[in-house]
């Protein structure tokens, strides 16, 4: 078992307390991650809705119609992303910058893959009518940025995943190894899946509109189609997360896991139960109404809330020993520290004045019974500078348990008491004094 | 040292900052805080002109500027924005983590300014076609008002680079506020602000000139109203930039009270001043030129001013990365990510008896170079690479050349570094570390060597050392 590195934590304030910077991170998280999951699913979309459109043709507009949208929810989702991790920057500092390191070089590919798949996503969009003709270009630089988004939340999954797993820093070098952490796999596909469900639902919304329909010109795709469409791939795609949840459930270690964050994940899934059934009974119905979306995405709102809320609950249980014990390495070095830096300037100080930092110990402690140059109770200095030329350490250890040598001499006190480092200084000190002159 | 160290052993660490930073630099100043009131500008050009057609190519040219723009700065600017975090947390954790401790509100604050510039930016952009006819001058209100969030963004940022360089009180007293108005910040305001609206128009003409049909009447219009915006904020620039260099050395003398430094500060700004006045002149003069006579400018002159642009803001961020040299923070932490007041119990008992991640506890005598090479990744990687830029075998071998290096020559140069090379920190570790660290230089002139950073090799956790109540540090083997 390697030893668990415990880190010092950056020896200043947080700016607040955590009791209102935590729910401040959760806020600011879904918002976050709601465009996210609204970039990476109409990324998708526009991938496939372009693919399918070879059998039909509709398809292609409605991928166009989609690909508009990705202008606003991608710049969101980045904008969005600064207060998340401003917020866990100072909240789990170590933590965080730790894992970043340890998977440096994906974590700072994410500023090319990103503005890389935004370049691509853009210069897609406005290509749609000039490389009309060449069809397969076209849906290759989709699918380029496509893939590039889909590297993204690897990346992210395996970092929040990994600062929160610090007994397996040591054996982690590099994102492939970060991957293949408890559950970061199941969390990559929970969050795809995510994004697929968010994405069709907004779809239902947005692009189910009869006044979407009448504007884009059809041939025969009709609002209900779309809905019906939509409603689909998010019923289908939230079953799967029945299957996926539970599994990161079963891989996370568990001693993340108390009956508080269980409760809120299960409250979480239970609730997700009633929008999922109503997706159901949308479909069943023939126009694939729009009448219960605005239930559906409040109920899921709750859930994806109980979500963010048992996942962080989880962090902060699961870290919370670790966190303790980096506070005390702080606390412990901050005194060590300033400790050292007391005895320093005292040496400096001593120095400068022309005196050594052991005279004034051996003062205290020693000079009762020795002087420099003849005997009191114990032998004069200049014999023992004698016997200890260049080899301080042996008056140390003398000093801390004295033997009997001498004939006539009492047996000398021990001075363990003083320590080592304060028996050096004396030591330095008698052997520079007796030397002189 | 509680950090796993990232390192590029050929980039260097500090040009990945480098490159990310300019980038974002460079994008921010020219097209959005500079750029998005420039657009404004010619967009009113529009409104206020009498002629349709003319109304019409304004405002053609106008949205144009405004979707390059909008292309680059919602793509590489944005992601450099947050690639600056990223990699300033990659290179060095210590000191943008005691950034962002301190100065959390002020980012927080920025970030809310920041969502105002997006949802501005993206209405402005997308409603520009729509809000036509009536609705124009309102169009061309939200432009300013997008122009105003963000010139505050910048506003905020640049209170944070100038505690950089010079926190001021902050070092006694530790407030947001203290950090916030330190000495540099409004004169480093004064002069980032004209500044970017001239690199402003210095892109507008290079858009103008690939935009608008050559030698046409809208282009000559648009060269000339370009040229005057350059040359109405020429001064300003001048003037701000005349305040933020004497400011400068005031503020660093304050600080660090090595004599050589100073002596190489003032080199370092005389030399800036030189660049600064002249590419502000060339600037000024093609500036003058668009406006007097605008079509007899050549295409490839109106790239000029925009390059020089670059170059000066290029020269203007190094001259501020050098003055707060050795420091992250002045005063609190040295730019190799050790806190000042760290350094007597390092300098005792070693970095590598305290560092959290390292491969070597204790020096023994067949251990050195391996010890060296871990103190030469602690305390120099977050400046020097091995091979690659500011490479350590490079600098070394420039100071003593093909003769074979001397352990105890290279011991007694680190001890002194730091006066030596006033830009490098103080050596942080102890004195068998430094001989450690001399053996290891020694070993590279004959032997090749790449560190690979924690990224690649990931780390190694050794016990801590126990610490005696008598205050002895018992290392366990
Ligand atoms: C109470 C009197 C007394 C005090 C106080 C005292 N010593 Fe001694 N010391 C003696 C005597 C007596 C001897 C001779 C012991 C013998 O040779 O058996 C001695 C001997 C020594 C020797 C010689 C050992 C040798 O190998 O010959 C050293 C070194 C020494 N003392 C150091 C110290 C230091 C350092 C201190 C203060 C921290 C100290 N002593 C305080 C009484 C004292
Ligand atoms: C804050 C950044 C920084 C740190 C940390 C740093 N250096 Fe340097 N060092 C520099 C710069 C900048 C130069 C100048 C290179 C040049 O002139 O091309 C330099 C130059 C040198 C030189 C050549 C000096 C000369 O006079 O030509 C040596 C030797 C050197 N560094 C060794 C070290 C060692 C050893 C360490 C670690 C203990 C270290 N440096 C840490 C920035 C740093």
């Amino acid at each position: 078992m390697l030893p668990v590195p415990v880190p010092r934590d950056i020896p200043l304030p947080l700016p607040a307390d955590g009791f209102y910077l935590e729910p401040l991170l959760i806020v600011a998280f879904i918002a976050h991650i709601l465009f996210v999951n609204l970039t990476v699913g109409g990324a998708v979309y526009v991938f496939l809705l372009q693919l399918w459109s070879r059998r039909r043709p509709d398809y292609a507009v409605l991928a166009r119609a989609v690909a508009q949208t990705l202008t606003v929810n991608k710049s969101m989702a980045v904008v969005l992303g600064v207060a998340p991790l401003l917020l866990i920057n100072v909240l789990y500092t170590v933590h965080f910058y730790t894992a970043n390191a340890l998977t440096g070089m994906a974590w700072i590919a994410l500023v090319p893959v990103i503005a890389g798949a935004f370049v691509l996503l853009y210069v897609h969009k406005y290509t749609w009518v000039r490389l009309a003709h060449r069809p397969r270009l076209h849906l290759a630089i989709a699918g380029v940025a496509v893939a590039l988004l889909l590297f993204v939340p690897l990346v992210f999954l395996a970092n929040v995943s990994l600062m929160m797993m610090p007994e397996r820093w040591s054996s982690v070098a590099g994102l492939w190894d970060a991957v293949w952490l408890p559950a970061v796999l199941p969390r990559y596909f929970h969050f795809m899946s995510a994004s697929l469900i968010l994405t069709s639902l907004f779809g239902v919304g947005y692009f189910g509109r009869e006044k979407f329909v009448q504007q884009a010109g059809f041939e025969t795709l009709t609002a209900p189609n779309i809905r019906r469409f939509f409603y689909r791939i998010a019923f289908g795609t939230s079953l799967g997360q029945y299957v996926i949840g539970p599994t990161i459930l079963l891989t996370l270690p568990a001693d993340g896991l108390n009956t508080a964050v269980l409760a809120t994940v299960l409250i979480g899934a239970v609730i997700s139960l009633a929008p999922i059934s109503m997706m159901w009974l949308e479909l069943k119905e023939p126009l694939a109404h729009r009448t219960r979306l605005l239930e559906i995405s409040v109920l899921l709102t709750a859930t994806v809330l109980c979500m963010a809320m048992g996942r962080h609950a989880y962090r902060k249980i699961r870290l919370a020993p670790h966190q303790r014990a980096i506070a005390n390495a702080t606390e412990q070095w901050n005194s060590d520290s300033s400790q050292a830096a007391f005895n320093a300037r005292l040496r400096s100080e001593l120095e400068a004045s022309g005196r050594s930092v052991g005279q004034p110990i051996f003062e205290a402690n020693c000079m009762a019974c020795h002087a420099r140059d003849e005997r009191l109770i114990g032998p004069p200095l200049t014999e023992i500078a004698n016997i200890y030329a260049g080899n301080p350490d042996g008056i140390v250890t003398w000093a801390m348990a004295p033997g009997k040598k001498r004939e006539g001499f009492p047996q000398m006190p021990p001075f363990e008491v003083l320590g080592k480092e304060k028996l050096r200084h004396v030591a330095d000190y008698i052997l520079q004094t007796a030397a002189h002159k | 040292m509680d950090f796993p160290v990232f390192h590029l052993d050929w980039l260097n660490n500090r040009g990945l900052i480098a490159i990310i930073a300019i980038l974002h630099v460079v994008i921010n100043h020219a097209m959005a805080v500079g750029g998005i009131p420039l657009i404004a500008y010619l967009e009113r050009r529009g409104v206020r002109a009498t002629d349709g057609t003319q109304a019409q190519q304004w405002d053609r040219l106008a949205f144009r500027m405004l979707a390059i723009f909008f292309f680059v700065t919602t793509t590489v600017g944005a992601l450099t924005g947050v690639g600056i975090w990223l990699s300033a947390g990659l290179v060095n954790p210590y000191a943008i983590g005691s950034l962002i401790r301190v100065f959390f509100w002020a980012w927080f604050t920025e970030w809310i300014v920041f969502v105002t510039e997006v949802v501005l930016i993206l209405a402005y952009y997308l409603s520009w076609k729509k809000w036509v006819g009536t609705k124009k001058v309102s169009h061309v209100k939200l432009g300013f008002g997008l122009a105003l969030a963000s010139w505050l963004t910048m506003a905020i940022i640049v209170a944070i680079l100038s505690f950089m360089m010079d926190p001021g009180s902050w070092g006694t007293d530790r407030t947001l506020l203290s950090g916030f108005l330190n000495p540099l910040y409004l004169p480093q305001l004064a002069f980032r602000t004209p500044v970017a609206m001239v690199m402003a128009g210095a892109f507008g003409l290079v858009v103008t000139a690939f935009v608008t049909p050559r030698r046409s009447e809208i282009q000559a219009a648009a060269l000339r109203a370009i040229g005057g915006w350059m040359l109405a904020w020429m001064p300003l620039c001048l003037v701000g930039g005349y305040w933020y260099a004497t400011r400068v050395p005031v503020a660093m003398k304050a600080q660090l009270p090595v004599a050589l430094l100073t002596q190489q500060l003032a080199q370092w700004s005389h030399g800036a001043i030189t660049v600064l006045v002249g590419a502000v002149v060339a600037i000024g003069l093609i500036a003058l030129w668009a406006r007097l006579a605008p079509r007899t400018l050549p295409r490839v002159v109106l790239l000029v001013p925009a390059l020089l642009a670059i170059l000066l803001l290029g020269t203007f961020e190094r001259v501020r990365e050098f003055t707060r040299k050795p420091y992250a923070i002045p005063g609190y932490l040295y730019s190799n990510g050790f806190r000042k007041a760290d350094y007597p119990i390092l300098q005792r008992d070693g970095v590598l008896a305290h560092a959290t991640y390292t491969r070597v506890r204790q020096i023994t005598s067949d251990n050195e170079v391996e010890a060296g090479r871990e103190v030469f990744n602690l305390t120099c990687t977050r400046c020097h690479t091995v091979d690659g830029i500011n490479g350590i075998r490079a600098v070394v071998a420039n100071m003593y050349g093909n003769q074979p290096w001397s352990v105890s020559a290279l011991d007694a140069y680190i001890g002194m570094m730091h006066n030596a090379r006033p830009y490098m920190p103080p050596f942080p570790g102890n004195g068998p570390e430094r001989k450690a660290l001399a053996t290891y230089l020694v070993y590279l002139q004959n032997h090749a060597d790449t560190i690979n950073g924690a990224q690649r090799d990931g780390v190694m956790v050794l016990p801590r050392p126990r610490r005696l109540a008598d205050g002895t540090l018992i290392i366990a083997q």
